[in-house]
């Protein structure tokens, strides 16, 4: 194989981390998100020492408090500030403990998928080939598929149960990142470094993991952040439909699943104050998502 | 053209056969078939007849060769729930969910290309930016969420509109539809905006990304020096371009519209095939669960089908791109 010259230089981006950073902060509104998303996993990780009481332990629920509307006192004096639920949870708490699970969940299965999905898509790239067509075949086949169909599939199959919603959704998402880095790794592959490394007889998986991977990256950072709000999604509607998340453990959308059933006879803030906490984590992801896809979208640069 | 034709069915009918191993592994395989095919209520007469019957006794690869013969005569299995045969239930639930999904798929497509369209001419203004937000904010709102709360606002609070249910239908070719009558519009109305807002704000912004691509290339400036007026160039050359990923999107949406009414339906009780979907997991009404799944392969690959080919007729790029390839 020739080592060509004339390959198209790709914009640089050699000043990294430090320009996508000033590039990022120039606008308000990301910047703001940015800091709403740091301070929800700030939260959802303080959670047990932060949240009034504890919701999985049904010693400190009094059932006497049920469906107390927000701003209520409970007997020993406590302020219920967004109400209690038909157990008499504290809303407040259960809300923590919900993000903390819907944040972990949602962390656990984008760590895993981008793993796997990227392991995939370097090899599909590096080898090219049969291998590249039997994985980019699976890979266009899940995606001609809407993941929340997969999911429901795979937990129709599996049961309820927060590592089988995590496996639900690895499985739904590894193709995404596999499809994005195999774009990204097949322009790599051809450049003058990579040639080097063949020449210098490293192993393939030297080359591929030490080499290829980490220059192919970047563009899945935007990815992996759409996909981090879509995960948290994704679990929230498997646990509403009842598929998803134990009871036991509720999860933002079992909460909304729980308080849909008394929506009806007006008690809004069992349904409503949940979701608020799904909508800022999502829209938070999504906004910085976005500005990091302006950032990196070479094709609005002139 | 004829070729391409003939390599996409063929794909489309190696995707239904890889689908149907899967189906039938998960079945056979993963779980044991006696619990998941027979009903558990059944006696042990009827369950020796439903053993010999569906070949439980024989080895994986002929039983896989009766599922593949009598999947192909259209028979997967009769609901234990509601004891007809599935594909019949799937199919006399469909029309309701394809109601819904076009209604929903004419929303958003009528107000998110305008709007993305509009955003994308002036990205600057004030009116773009909002739209552009409000569009993060639009496909950010969980779904059936979205839904509660209009539940809450409009049926609720407000009393105006219903909070479930189709309402009346009218019968046009023997099928009946919500859109026929006003009831059946008022009870429509809530489920397909809630459908439409989240596939509306994806319009937005492939409007928005489009326009803004197509206005810095060199076709917008020629028909500018050319002398054609804005509206012409917007309305004809930036909109054909545009419109090219947007039909692309529509028609895997319209598959993913379909498979999101089954959060959409379970919210608002639309007695489509979506909740048939949910009823049968809950009720492990299995027949029903795999029958569901085969029929959304089918649909879905013909779909596929269809988007190619209104792709081929709008982009030139495309055809040129099949013609020196044949």
């Amino acid at each position: 194989m020739t080592v060509s010259f004339e390959s198209v230089p790709t914009p640089a981006r050699d000043s990294g981390l430090v320009r996508v950073w000033r590039e990022f902060a120039e606008s308000r509104v990301a910047l703001a998100a940015l800091a709403c998303v740091v301070a929800l996993f700030a939260l959802a990780l303080a959670a047990p020492w932060i949240a009034p009481q504890n919701p999985y332990d049904l010693a400190q629920l009094s059932i006497l408090d049920n469906k107390l509307p927000p701003g209520s006192q409970s007997i020993d004096g406590m302020t219920y500030w967004l109400g209690t639920d038909d157990q008499g949870r504290d809303l407040v708490s259960a809300i923590l403990y919900g993000l903390r699970l819907s944040l972990f969940v949602a962390a656990t299965a984008t760590a895993l998928a981008l793993a796997i999905g990227a392991a995939a898509g370097t090899i599909a790239a590096y080898f090219g080939g049969i291998v590249d067509a039997a994985i980019m075949r699976v890979v266009d086949i899940q995606l001609s598929f809407p993941a929340i169909l997969i999911a429901l599939t795979l937990l129709a199959i599996l049961g309820k149960g927060v590592d089988k919603v995590v496996i639900a959704l690895v499985l739904v998402q590894w193709a995404y990142y596999a499809r994005t880095i195999r774009g990204s790794a097949l322009v790599e592959r051809r450049r003058e470094y990579i040639e080097a490394a063949r020449v210098l007889a490293l192993s393939p998986a030297r080359i591929m993991f030490r080499h290829l991977l980490p220059n192919a990256f970047p563009p899945l950072i935007v990815v992996a952040t759409v996909q981090v709000a879509h995960a948290i999604s994704l679990e929230a509607t498997l646990s509403f439909l009842g598929v998803g998340v134990p009871i036991t453990e509720p999860s933002l959308g079992l909460l909304i699943a729980n308080g849909y059933g008394y929506m009806l006879s007006g008690l809004y803030w069992i349904a409503f104050y949940p979701g608020v906490a799904l909508l800022a984590a999502i829209l938070a992801i999504n906004l910085v998502g976005d500005r990091l896809a302006d950032i990196m979208n070479p094709r609005l640069k002139r | 053209m004829l070729a391409f034709l003939l390599r996409r069915i063929s794909q489309g009918a190696l995707v239904i056969a890889v689908m149907a191993v899967l189906v039938f592994l998960g079945v056979y395989a993963l779980g044991n078939p006696i619990d998941i095919l027979i009903s558990p209520e059944a006696d042990q007469a009827e369950r020796a007849q439903a053993i010999a019957r569906l070949g439980l006794d024989r080895p994986l690869w002929v039983q896989f060769g009766l599922f593949v013969a009598s999947a192909l005569h259209g028979d997967l299995g009769t609901s234990f729930v509601h004891g007809v045969p599935a594909v019949e239930l799937i199919l006399s639930r469909m029309p309701a969910t394809l109601e819904l999904a076009l209604v929903a798929l004419v929303i958003a497509v009528g107000a998110g290309v305008p709007l993305g369209l509009l955003a994308g001419l002036a990205p600057r203004s004030l009116f773009s930016r909002s739209v552009m937000v409000g569009s993060i904010f639009g496909f950010s709102l969980p779904n059936f969420w979205l839904g509660l709360m209009l539940i809450l606002a409009f049926a609720v609070d407000l009393h105006v509109l219903p909070a479930g249910g189709r309402g009346e239908t009218r019968e046009f070719f023997g099928i009946a539809w919500s859109l026929g009558t006003l009831d059946g519009l008022r009870h429509l109305i809530l489920p397909a905006l809630t459908l439409a807002i989240y596939k509306g704000s994806l319009v937005i912004r492939l409007a928005y990304a489009g326009t803004r691509e197509a206005m810095l290339q060199d076709f917008v400036r020629f028909a500018r020096a050319k002398g054609l007026s804005p509206g012409r160039i917007v309305g004809v050359h930036v909109l054909k371009t545009v419109l090219i990923p947007v039909v692309t999107v529509l028609g895997l949406e319209l598959g993913s519209m379909i498979a999101f009414a089954v959060v959409t339906e379970t919210v608002f009780a639309w007695p489509g095939m979506g909740k048939l979907l949910i009823e049968s997991i809950y009720r492990l009404d299995r027949p029903v669960i795999v029958a569901y799944l085969m029929v959304i392969v089918v649909m879905f690959v013909l779909i596929n089908l269809a988007v190619d080919l209104i792709y081929m007729a709008l982009d030139p790029r495309v055809r040129l791109a099949e013609r020196s390839a044949a």
